[in-house]
């Protein structure tokens, strides 16, 4: 790897997708460093949020997709036919554009993954379930009203306690489509924030609309157009002085 | 034109009004006539106790007791089967496909067949082919699956009522966010864990919806019993799922047809038809209860 750059954790090689007939990712070829934050920015339309998707498989969900190309996580294949989806995805948490508690109490909230995979002794439960608000810094607020239902919560509060449920299960990865773009500047700050100090035990891909958030938070930000890769780098040398004559006009704000 | 509008608009409101207020004096009148024709049988003795007297007087008991637990028996039937193809239809075939335009259109075609079609179906399928076929494997030709009783008249009706459970069940899991779906699916849930946690919790006020239409439906239907398993005069309850029952409507409709002397029985039939009103309110009431309790556990 390049100077500076730690162990690669997701490559993509060539990788197409196909909405029926009409294509939307063009040839993506990428490598993605872990314990970083790597920002993928663009119009929209370009394919970012469709990218995100492909790294946990989320587009199988839609029958119209189709997939060429390769995801490696870890080296591995995860398109591969012996790859169950549903362990890959417990490896990979997702956070998304809309916070999206179940309309359980906030303790089921971080317990549903955990639960899933087989806790069932409340003390290891609950152990997790602490752990988790703590890393995703919303323990303090959410301390008194564990049984209370979670769509109670701030906006703000609930995408927090959604990147809390997202880490209970213990990923590697963490991918966030636009965690943001829903909130007040205050419970941005905080998002950002988390992401900081997040990423020093994850591997973060973050989708974002905002550049100065891409500029703020991240180590290497992808600029996409068109569902093409036009340019990736170290993010300073993004915002300052991007390769590609497309990449300058969109961080001026010139189009987009 | 602004005066022609004027007009129109007056048109309008006049004519949805009275459509309003016609429907409200016709439920009116209804029960008037109802409450007022069976107030006077309507004792405590003439709901607890058998009928006499080649059902001329005493009570109406077995029919209360058959209905109830006919709907009963029809709905632990009719909302797991209607639940489960729903699912089927939402979250494991594409919209399009053939096959889920096919079963969505069979689905259709069930709510529309006259009900006593469905009777002939039942008695054809259930009491003949199914009852006729367990007593030539299991009893040796004896007969006592083979004849109209309250379970072949149960699932009769609950194949009448199916289509209301499937439609409205899937509405209701049709409102449950996909966000919440890719939630569950992101954290590495299986897709019948999704369903199981997310999915049937989410939509569990359409399934009770569907079964208190399905309930509605059910309990005044007589033509899809009428050859399964409903009967005019019975001694006693019944104890078995292969005996024969009495039944509101059908009581009603024997009453009011068969009777020796139909105007002197027709006190009789007026607090029939009140009771089979009540019991359905009370189990539409019941649900709506069960309902309202689950919604308001979902919230706080």
């Amino acid at each position: 790897m390049q100077g500076g750059m730690k162990e690669t954790k997701i490559v993509t090689k060539d990788l197409t997708l196909y909405y029926g007939e009409k294509m939307a990712l063009n040839f993506v070829s990428i490598e993605i460093p872990e314990n970083q934050v790597t920002a993928f920015i663009g119009p929209s339309g370009c394919g970012k949020s469709t990218f995100l998707r492909t790294l946990n498989r989320m587009n199988d969900l839609i029958p119209s997709v189709r997939i060429e190309g390769k995801v490696l996580i870890d080296g591995l294949d995860i398109y591969d036919r012996k790859v169950d989806v549903v362990n890959l995805r417990k490896k990979i948490g997702m956070v998304f554009q809309k916070s999206n508690p179940f309309a359980k109490s906030v303790f089921d909230n971080i317990a549903y993954g955990p639960r899933i995979n087989g806790i069932r002794d409340k003390k290891r439960l609950e152990e997790i379930v602490v752990t988790s608000l703590q890393r995703a810094a919303i323990w303090d607020e959410v301390k008194d009203r564990m049984n209370h239902s979670a769509l109670g919560l701030s906006g703000g509060q609930q995408q927090r306690l959604c990147i809390a449920r997202s880490l209970a299960v213990n990923p590697e990865i963490i991918l966030m489509d636009e965690p943001a773009s829903a909130l007040d500047p205050i419970s941005t700050g905080k998002i950002e924030e988390l992401i900081f100090a997040l990423k020093e035990n994850f591997t973060i891909v973050i989708v974002t609309h905002n550049m100065q958030q891409a500029a703020r938070v991240s180590d290497h930000t992808a600029f996409f157009y068109l569902g093409e890769l036009i340019e990736y780098g170290k993010t300073r040398k993004i915002f300052t002085t991007p390769d590609h004559k497309q990449t300058e006009e969109y961080i001026t704000g010139r189009f987009g | 034109m602004s005066r022609r509008n004027n007009i129109t608009g007056a048109v309008v409101v006049g004519a949805s009004a009275f459509s309003a207020i016609a429907i409200i004096a016709i439920i009116i009148v209804i029960l008037v006539v109802i409450v007022i024709g069976g107030k006077d049988r309507m004792t405590w003795e003439f709901i607890t106790a058998f009928p006499e007297n080649g059902m001329t007087e005493g009570g109406i008991f077995p029919a209360i007791y058959g209905t109830a637990l006919m709907v009963i028996i029809m709905s632990v039937a009719a909302v797991p089967f209607g639940t489960i193809t729903a699912l089927y239809l939402t979250e494991y075939t594409s919209e399009k496909s053939i096959f889920a335009q096919t079963i969505r259109f069979a689905v259709r075609t069930l709510a529309t067949v006259p009900s006593i079609i469905f009777g002939l179906f039942g008695l054809g399928f259930f009491i003949k082919f199914v009852g006729g076929e367990m007593d030539s494997v299991f009893l040796g030709g004896q007969l006592k699956w083979g004849q109209p009783n309250i379970l072949w008249a149960s699932l009769t009706m609950s194949l009448l009522t199916l289509p209301v459970v499937i439609v409205s069940v899937e509405e209701a899991i049709r409102t449950v966010p996909r966000e919440l779906l890719e939630a569950s699916l992101a954290l590495g849930a299986t897709k019948w864990q999704t369903i199981r946690k997310v999915v049937i919790p989410g939509s569990i006020s359409g399934i009770l919806t569907g079964t208190i239409l399905a309930i509605s439906r059910g309990a005044g239907e007589v033509a899809p019993i009428l050859f399964t398993g409903a009967a005019y005069y019975l001694a006693t309850l019944p104890t078995s799922l292969s005996d024969q029952f009495m039944n509101l409507g059908y009581h009603i409709y024997i009453m009011s047809t068969q009777s020796a002397d139909v105007d002197g029985t027709m006190p009789i039939q007026f607090a029939t038809t009140l009771v089979l009103l009540l019991l359905t309110f009370l189990l539409n009431f019941i649900a709506i209860l069960i309902r309202a309790r689950i919604r308001r556990k979902a919230i706080v």
